[in-house]
């Protein structure tokens, strides 16, 4: 579909297993992600596709399993130390930060790569105010990249819903992540904003060389712009492969007209 | 003159990054200063010195530090009152056990001191949120009033914690007139404010904030929230550890424990409250609030002719306390600094309303 080398596998999962009290959220997932590809993650409500996502960037401790990620192998980590490794993330209920303007919220982003220490930014002198000028720099291009000059100032918890989620894959982006997860980017969007959000991913995906995992429940977004696709039931995995053989796959037809199992 | 923000094109990102970068609000700080360091010199009297400004800076330096940690972080204490306690005598001990010491140095150990003390009683929030870390926070008030009050070390053998300090000496100079020591506190509060609003339009700033508005989220994105949550605890500690130095020192001369009980701890969090939670302005227009009403309040009743005795008067302002919080908390728990804002972004847009 794009011309971009997809590399080798850069995100490994292996035997999956969590289990909340007595819901067992995921069981047994095992798949890989290759490098520059773009990755889609579905099924129905409950399947355990945040779950997953949740696994991956170490806010959930699977009982069983491990995540690789650029060759180093975890059972667990702590989320500031996946997002140390390069991983970024939006979340299914938007969880920006509402008190902070537009800008503020990208410039969190950065953090990893702010060195300052806490005697030079209390003074704004130094490497704090050097710093915060080259990062500032690097966010408005994120800024002009999502077309939200407009509204750098604004406090992001006045921003219309669809403007919000846009803000938060500004965050994400500002990380520089190699690994960007997305829990359902589009949803409870309208048409026209759909499709503003399917570009910036496909503009990531291409223009940084991104890889991408995504979680979507709209089937045309997926099949448009998904390389390979994992799909979820009840925390198991039942199709894996390219949009048009999980769309041939008679588990996934059944999962998804609601055949009792 | 307007308030205006259109003409004011910042033609780099170092501009539009100044600690004020709209031109007007340059224009107020200045004219604020000019009337702490020249107005109010010249025209108060000893009186206004000792009953309003000293202790007005000093508890907006105080509010200022708890607004770090609960406006700004996100993480709830009570126990305000009980720093301030442990920088007023980590103070007075060194200053009478190490006399040689400067003044200036002895008041900055002590919010150093201040700051472990205010990090160890910070680690419960590493666990726990809201109403128990209250309640953990309250500990170190009743702590702390325990300590000072029955260990003699601390307060060199004297009875029930009280102890007095010499007069101030400062670089060989004596600094006992009112307006001396006005000038002391108006130069290290006007520092301390500078230093808040430096750290919070910074990286640590955002990552306080970060932590207070979705601490998942903050997580995910790299922030550690340990090391968010105790270097709040840890700054907001040190101001108010100087906070209570310079309360011991500088206003009171001569303190017991009761100096710095639980309600110095309920007013500075009304003060940061009615001020603004998440606001250097709203800490000093807090504590200038919460100086004022009181006078205020005594001033009215006769103003209109109407007798009536102090302790109505007392009961009269603890009401209007009471209702003040609820109002605020209920409809503008940004306070005094958000209403001000308002009338800014207003006049910004006068007379198009839109
Ligand atoms: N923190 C949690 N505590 C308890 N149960 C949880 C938790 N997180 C997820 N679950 C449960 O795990 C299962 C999978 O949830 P998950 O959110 O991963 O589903 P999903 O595929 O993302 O669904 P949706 O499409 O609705 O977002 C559900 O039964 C859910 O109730
Ligand atoms: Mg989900």
């Amino acid at each position: 579909m794009i011309a971009r080398d997809i590399g080798e596998v850069i995100l490994k999962v292996e035997e999956i297993s969590l289990a909340f009290g007595g819901v067992q959220a995921l069981s047994n997932i095992s798949f890989d992600v290759r490098e520059h590809e773009v990755r889609a993650i579905i099924g129905p409500n409950g399947a355990g596709k945040s779950s997953m996502l949740n696994v991956i960037n170490g806010v959930y401790h699977p009982q069983k399993g491990s995540v690789t990620f650029k060759g180093e192998k975890r059972t667990q980590m702590d989320p500031h130390k996946v997002a140390s490794q390069g991983v970024a993330r939006t979340f299914q209920n938007i969880a920006l930060f509402k008190g902070m303007s537009v800008l503020d919220n990208l410039m969190t982003g950065r953090t990893l790569m702010m060195k300052a220490n806490l005697f030079q930014q209390a003074f704004y002198w130094g490497a704090a105010q050097r710093e915060e000028i080259k990062h500032r720099e690097r966010v408005e291009e994120i800024i002009d990249f999502l077309e939200i000059q407009s509204i750098r100032k604004t406090p992001v918890g006045r921003l219309p819903y669809g403007l919000q989620k846009r803000v938060e894959l500004g965050r994400a982006l500002a990380a520089e992540p190699t690994l960007l997860l997305l829990d359902e980017p589009m949803a409870g969007m309208n048409v026209e904003e759909k499709q503003d959000m399917c570009r910036f991913v496909l503009d990531v995906n291409e223009e940084f060389g991104t890889t991408i995992v995504l979680i979507e429940h709209d089937m045309g977004v997926v099949m448009d712009i998904s390389d390979r696709v994992v799909v979820l039931d009840y925390g198991k995995k039942i199709g894996d492969g390219s949009p048009d053989e999980v769309r041939n796959n008679q588990a996934v037809i059944d999962a998804y007209l609601g055949v009792a199992h | 003159m307007f308030y205006r923000e259109n003409g004011q094109y910042k033609t780099s990102y170092k501009a539009d990054q100044a600690l004020f970068p709209i031109v007007q609000d340059r224009i107020f700080i200045g004219l604020v200063m000019v009337i702490a360091f020249i107005v109010i010199p010249v025209f108060a009297s000893e009186y206004l010195f000792r009953a309003i400004f000293i202790p007005f800076l000093i508890l907006a330096l105080a509010a200022i530090g708890l607004n770090l940690l609960v406006g700004y972080c996100g993480q709830i204490s009570l126990g305000t009152g009980a720093f301030m306690m442990v920088g007023a005598y980590a103070a007075y001990n060194l200053a009478i056990r190490i006399p040689e010491l400067n003044l200036l140095v002895v008041f900055l150990l002590a919010g150093f001191v201040t700051t472990i003390v205010g990090m160890a009683f910070g680690i419960p929030s590493l666990r726990i949120k809201g109403l128990y870390l209250a309640v953990a926070t309250l500990a170190a008030q009743f702590f702390m009033d325990w300590l000072f009050s029955r260990v003699k070390w601390f307060t060199n053998e004297s009875s029930s914690g009280a102890v007095s300090v010499p007069e101030l000496q400062l670089f060989g100079f004596l600094w006992n007139s009112p307006v001396q020591k006005y000038f002391l506190v108006l130069c290290i509060v006007a520092l301390f404010a500078l230093i808040a609003r430096n750290l919070v339009r910074s990286n640590i700033g955002r990552s306080w904030m970060a932590t207070r508005d979705m601490d998942v989220a903050a997580e995910i994105i790299g922030i550690r929230p340990m090391y968010a949550k105790l270097s709040a605890f840890a700054v907001s500690s040190f101001f108010v550890g100087v906070a209570g130095a310079l309360w011991g020192f500088v206003h009171l001369g001569s303190w017991e424990p009761a100096a710095f009980d639980v309600n110095r701890s309920f007013t500075l969090i009304f003060m940061v409250i009615i001020g603004g939670l998440g606001s250097i302005l709203g800490s000093f227009l807090g504590a200038a609030f919460i100086i004022f009403l009181p006078i205020v309040l005594n001033q009215i009743p006769a103003f209109f002719g109407i007798p009536i005795s102090t302790a109505t008067a007392a009961h009269l302002e603890s009401m209007i306390f009471g209702a003040l919080i609820i109002f605020f908390l209920i409809v503008e728990p940004h306070g005094l600094a958000r209403l001000w804002a308002i009338a800014k972004e207003k006049l910004r847009l006068w007379p198009f309303p839109h």
